[in-house]
């Protein structure tokens, strides 16, 4: 598909810079509209892949990736859209598939898809109320109470941060080291006299 | 004994029905903790708690190959009210341990933990926010078996470690969390 087809049909659509595939930017308002016409006029049939970015710096913060494949063309085919207020319109009405997809990028970057038939979590639980993946969340968690209060008061349990030790799978300094990735921190280790 | 059945009752005396000392052996003497608990120890009841990797080893633990029939725990219970040994293979999210202590809590006294793995022990190599770091924050936890999945082998070894342990119990219920002794509380 000549890139012509999709900026000419949707003026507010740009080229954006790729390596593997043909990449576009679209405009939240356009995006229902794009994904109807690729799938339906230009046979981009499957949904392949959906996903959100935090780009901490960019206005919009969030966006989304979508990542189109032709099945008679053998074409792949990538869309961006920012997230403006941090929603995006749902393609789960044109594209099944994208259904859960969408519900994970909304439970790890908190992007609202407008238009989703089921907007809730699919790996944290409903109560969570961070969003793990965006930049400013630390790996490690951060301390809140268990999602079952009952079992929360019988074991005194808390999902607590988790200790990083220097954080997991650092490669030991020198560059192609032949051992095994571990932590840089090595306070944990029993060859030190413990405290 | 033994035999067919015709061909004894031609030779069959009076003495045969009763307690026969060639066949019985002499009369062992023994505390009632000890039978329940040797009882216990080659009857135990399986509750697979597979959550990841460490299942298939489970499995494999369970086939013809590996064969835990061999010391009398191979009738694994997808019930927790029939199972007796909750074996917890695999990664705990937060999400499931809610599950998992609610298992736990479902399954009837007496009743064993094992922690298969290193995920189960620790947390293991997910030092995360989602991941429970370690179940033995939720259960009280017998054996730990190391490894990332352990083999087979080691489950086996496991297993009867904690064959071993159920054999030096005492009468009492009551079992050690987080370094005190405790009461089963169940969470309804």
């Amino acid at each position: 598909m000549e890139a012509a087809v999709l900026t000419d049909r949707f003026p507010r659509t740009q080229v954006l810079a790729s390596q593997d595939m043909p990449t576009y930017q679209v405009a939240g308002e356009d995006l229902v509209e794009t994904v109807r016409f690729l799938r339906d006029a230009q046979g981009f049939d499957l949904l392949a892949d959906l996903c959100g970015i935090d780009w901490k710096d960019r206005t919009p913060r969030f966006g989304v990736v979508i990542h189109l494949l032709s099945t008679t063309h053998k074409e792949y085919l990538r869309l961006h859209v920012g997230a403006v207020n941090d929603a995006v319109p749902s393609v789960s009405s044109l594209h099944p598939g994208a259904n859960w997809h969408e519900r994970e990028a909304f439970d790890m970057f908190g992007i609202r898809f407008e238009g989703h038939p089921d907007p809730r979590r699919i790996l944290m639980w409903d109560a969570y109320p961070y969003h793990p993946l965006r930049k400013e969340f630390p790996l490690a968690g951060i301390e809140v109470p268990l999602p079952a209060a009952d079992v929360a008061e019988v074991t005194g349990q808390a999902v607590e941060p988790a200790p990083m030790m220097g954080g997991p799978f650092v490669s030991p300094g020198g560059k192609m080291s032949q051992a095994e990735p571990s932590a840089l921190d090595q306070s944990w280790n029993e060859e030190k006299p413990k405290a | 004994m033994g035999g067919c059945p015709n061909l004894r009752q031609t030779t069959m005396v009076k003495s045969d029905f009763g307690y026969n000392s060639k066949v019985e052996g002499e009369v062992i003497v023994t505390r009632a903790d000890a039978v329940v608990n040797w009882v216990r120890s080659h009857s135990v009841w399986p509750m697979p708690m597979g959550l990841a990797c460490c299942a298939i080893e489970l499995m494999g633990a369970g086939g013809s190959r590996f064969d835990i029939s061999r010391f009398g725990m191979e009738v694994m219970r997808f019930s927790p009210r029939q199972a007796d040994c909750m074996i917890v293979a695999g990664t705990v999210t937060y999400k499931m341990a809610e599950v998992v202590r609610r298992i736990y809590d479902q399954m009837a006294e007496p009743k064993w933990v094992v922690a298969m793995g290193a995920c189960a022990s620790t947390g293991g190599m997910y030092r995360s926010y989602a991941t429970l770091q370690g179940v033995d924050n939720i259960v009280p936890v017998d054996i730990y078996i190391s490894g990332c999945p352990p083999r087979p082998e080691a489950l086996l070894d496991g297993m009867m470690l904690l064959q071993e342990k159920i054999r030096q119990e005492g009468g009492s219920l009551k079992r050690t969390f987080r370094g005190r002794t405790v009461e089963t509380k169940i969470v309804r």
